[in-house]
């Protein structure tokens, strides 16, 4: 009996640990981020400029870090969410039952497929594609990474979606379709209005899979730390920031604490949106 | 409070008292019964009594439930099962259950049986081999399987699955048998089977059957507790219950006036 | 008339968007098999890079990628079952168990190259690992824990009430029980989260930069505190640093053919690992 015990304390600890993981990483992220609060201070983040390599002065502005996320996030968005909300209305209530068991994990397959993959096909298909078809000088740009960020958003908003559409009791549907709706009207004023709390929280999920992501961006958006609105111009996000110049700073200078500050950042904006895409889903039963 | 009327043998389960419940609502009221050794008791009652609930606090069974609470005594061998600091392993190991599904693991005949024993310690495999088929044949099965005990076991029929379950509860040699409407799920061929084995079984075991089948408690049971929202209303032999019952409700429930 | 024109209309929209994906999904496998494949033969898998990798094989990735994603596991995989049967087994609702999920949820939202950086400032600075294939793989690690603690669970809850009953009735302590009536046929949900695990491993690029990448080097790792070369960061590499990327693009469409054929393998794996227990335990 007390062996029982035993055994079971060490299961709490065991389970324990995700907690201390997730206090480690803000443990390190600030650790090795905090002395750039008394030198330069925090407001030199608040920049308009990030010039972190200069002869002259050195300037630390995530501003045009965080613009080059919002427009390429912006982008990923305004593309991926209307077109898996259709993909998951069709699959989850206009397919057949077999169609559906290949379309869902066929597209859950693009989830799969690594990010250094996609931007490798971002970068030798879609990239020229982009050049050619606006007529620019190079395909590299905010609007080649956001196209790339919805490939990579579609899985995650259909398949959540999907799942919420389902869950929606099969009585609602019978409800309106008594008193004579089409399936059309039943889906588009009855279901999809029920399971909107669970789109949303898919649109959430997905978003903060497209803000963290590294790779792609890093190897399509040009990289360059601009303030722009101009979908054709080249961009730098947070993530493509740290990953590009990690490498090359020296450990524990300004530039290095830098950079972990933008990555407190995204850390804390990823985390805000799954805490609230969790109470959404929680709320409205989606999630155990 | 139901007392046993006439000269009774030995007693194996002494209830005093006993109240149960889940959470704030109270499942079981102020029960006291004693239930006698190598004999069968039947449990009766509406669905929703409490029968099976009270059925599962005699090998503690509700323990695994979040939130449940017991008061008053439960005594097996002069032993309080729920003070005494008693080791529920063991206290389950004497007290023996059959589920009212039959619910084989899904692997051989044989590790079926054997499970029990080997998790009790027993390595040896001439000794668990031994076991097996004792237990096999208690419960009349072994002709029929000992030609493939080692098929799986969920290809057996369901009568035949229940029977492995029993002979599954035997295996660790307990002293009582607790069985939750052990035949329920099951034709009538299969289930006058293992009525037949149930009344082969008492002359070793003490076993305690909840049945919501009145026909049933009359046929295998010595004595029948007639259960009713959480109290026990009447207790006493099968045959007077059935023929003479005391209480109206008793009276009204085998008569068919409800439940 | 009109009414069903234009359901049957929506109807298409529907399923022209549906499939429009579908079709965006298969020419980006197509291209990449179609280029890569015929890069893909036995020189190239077996051979060691080089002139800084624009000739020669990948052997070295192939193999950084395998010791990382193995040590990943290994690392992840006791750690994930743990807590998974923790939150099935044992978990009484409250705050612990409530912050304990809500600490997963957050650990499958960090984005891969804060991982990264952690994994440089706890891994390779403050235990002094360097960067090395044990910095790496406790990086990805933590990366995976999330995936194999949901998909464990899941299998965990999945493996009906009447098995524990059993065998708790038959006087085994819980441990017993969980040990043998739970996790016996819970296996195929967690092998299946091993396998998602290591094939999230195996494609992330982000957390090994900074934690055990190495850009080129044409040798086998010999110790947990080795630097390796791996498949994603190789891609990277040939993609974007070399300094003639159209000279070595069969290079490249040959590792990401390589890459992907591990990665989608391992997820085809997961699959039929789970149909074919499926089959076995039907309960």
């Amino acid at each position: 009996m007390n062996k029982d015990r035993a055994i079971q304390i060490g299961f709490t600890g065991i389970a324990s640990s995700s907690i201390l993981v997730v206090g480690l990483i803000f443990l390190f992220l600030f650790k090795e981020a905090v002395p750039f609060v008394k030198q330069p201070g925090l407001t030199a983040l608040l920049d308009s400029r990030w010039i972190p390599v200069s002869f002259q002065l050195e300037r630390f502005g995530i501003l045009p870090l965080a613009a080059g996320t919002l427009l390429v996030t912006g982008i990923a968005m305004l593309v991926s969410v209307p077109l898996s909300a259709l993909a998951a209305v069709y699959i989850a209530e206009v397919a057949h039952p077999l169609e559906r068991e290949i379309l869902k994990p066929f597209i859950e397959l693009l989830a799969s497929i690594p990010s250094v993959v996609l931007g490798f096909f971002g970068l030798v298909v879609l990239a020229p594609l982009i050049k050619q078809l606006f007529g620019l000088n190079s395909g590299l740009n905010a609007f080649t990474g956001g196209l790339l960020l919805a490939l990579m958003a579609i899985p995650t908003i259909v398949s959540v979606s999907e799942d919420a559409i389902n869950s929606v009791p099969t009585s609602f549907r019978n409800g309106s379709m008594a008193l004579g709706a089409s399936r059309m009207q039943t889906i588009w004023r009855v279901v999809v209005p029920a399971a909107l709390p669970g789109i949303l929280g898919a649109v959430m999920l997905g978003t903060g899979r497209v803000i963290g992501e590294t790779m792609a961006v890093l190897m399509v958006t040009g990289n360059a730390a601009l303030i722009t609105s101009n979908p054709l111009s080249p961009v730098r996000t947070m993530t493509a920031s740290i990953a590009a110049e990690m490498g090359e700073v020296p450990f524990g200078s300004i530039h290095y604490q830098a950079l972990f500050w933008v990555g407190i950042i995204l850390l804390l904006i990823t985390f805000g949106l799954n805490f609230v895409a969790r109470r959404v889903s929680v709320r409205y039963g989606m999630m155990r | 409070m139901v007392r046993e009327e006439t000269a009774s043998p030995s007693v194996a389960i002494e209830v005093n008292n006993l109240s149960f419940y889940y959470g704030a609502s109270q499942a079981l009221f102020d029960i006291s019964i004693s239930i006698p050794e190598r004999q069968v008791t039947a449990l009766i009652g509406p669905s929703g009594c409490g029968k099976s609930t009270f059925l599962r606090t005699l090998n503690r069974m509700n323990d695994i439930i979040d939130g449940t609470k017991v008061e008053g005594d439960i005594l097996i061998n002069k032993a309080n099962i729920y003070r005494d600091k008693i080791d529920v392993v063991n206290l389950r190991k004497r007290v023996g259950m059959v589920f009212q599904k039959s619910n084989p693991f899904p692997k051989s005949i044989f590790e079926n049986i054997a499970y029990g024993p080997r998790i009790h310690g027993i390595k040896d495999k001439e000794k668990l081999g031994e076991l097996v088929k004792q237990s096999l044949q208690q419960a009349g099965l072994w002709e029929e399987v000992k030609d493939r005990l080692d098929n799986n076991a969920v290809g057996l029929s369901g009568g035949q699955q229940q029977r492995l379950c029993i002979a599954r509860a035997l295996a660790v040699q307990p002293e009582i048998l607790l069985m939750d409407e052990p035949a329920s799920a099951l034709d009538p061929k299969s289930t006058a089977r293992v009525e037949e084995l149930i009344d082969e079984l008492k002359t070793k075991y003490t076993i305690v059957i909840v049945t919501h089948n009145m026909q049933q408690a009359a046929r295998v049971s010595d004595r029948t507790a007639f259960f009713y929202e959480g109290r026990l209303v009447e207790f006493g032999k099968t045959n007077r219950l059935f023929t003479n019952p005391k209480e109206k409700q008793t009276e009204d429930y085998i008569t068919g006036r409800f439940g | 008339m009109n009414r069903q024109l234009k359901e049957t209309i929506t109807i298409q929209l529907l399923r022209f968007t549906t499939y429009a994906i579908v079709c965006v999904v298969g020419y980006i496998l197509l291209d990449i098999i179609r280029h890569g494949l015929p890069v893909l033969n036995w020189a190239f898998l077996s051979e060691m890079p080089r002139r800084g990798g624009s000739e020669g094989g990948i052997l070295p990735a192939i193999v950084g990628t395998l010791y990382l994603t193995l040590g990943t596991v290994a690392i992840a995989l006791p750690v994930g079952i743990g807590t998974a049967i923790y939150l099935s087994e044992y978990a009484a609702p409250g705050r612990l168990t409530e912050t304990i999920r809500l600490a997963i949820t957050t650990l499958a939202g960090v984005p891969s190259i804060v991982f990264g950086l952690f994994g440089l400032g706890l891994f390779v600075l403050f235990c002094q690992f360097g960067p090395s294939l044990l910095a790496g793989s406790l990086t990805l690690a933590c990366m995976v824990l999330p995936i194999i603690i949901v998909t464990s669970e899941e299998s965990l809850r999945a493996v009906p009430q009447a098995f524990r009953e059993a065998s708790l009735a038959l006087g085994a302590t819980k441990w017993q029980a969980i040990r043998t009536a739970v996790l016996p046929y819970s296996l195929a949900g967690i092998i299946t989260g091993a396998i998602l695990g290591i094939g999230r491993a195996a494609g992330e690029t982000a957390p090994i930069l900074l934690t055990v990448a190495a850009f080129f080097l044409p040798r086998l790792p010999a110790s947990i505190f080795d630097q390796v070369m791996a498949l994603p960061y190789h891609l990277y590499i040939l993609a974007t640093q070399h300094p003639d990327t159209t000279k070595v693009l069969p290079l490249q469409y040959g590792t990401a053919l390589a890459l992907l054929t591990m990665v989608l393998g391992l997820s085809l794996g997961a699959i039929l690992v789970r149909v074919h227990f499926r089959r076995k335990y039907q309960w």
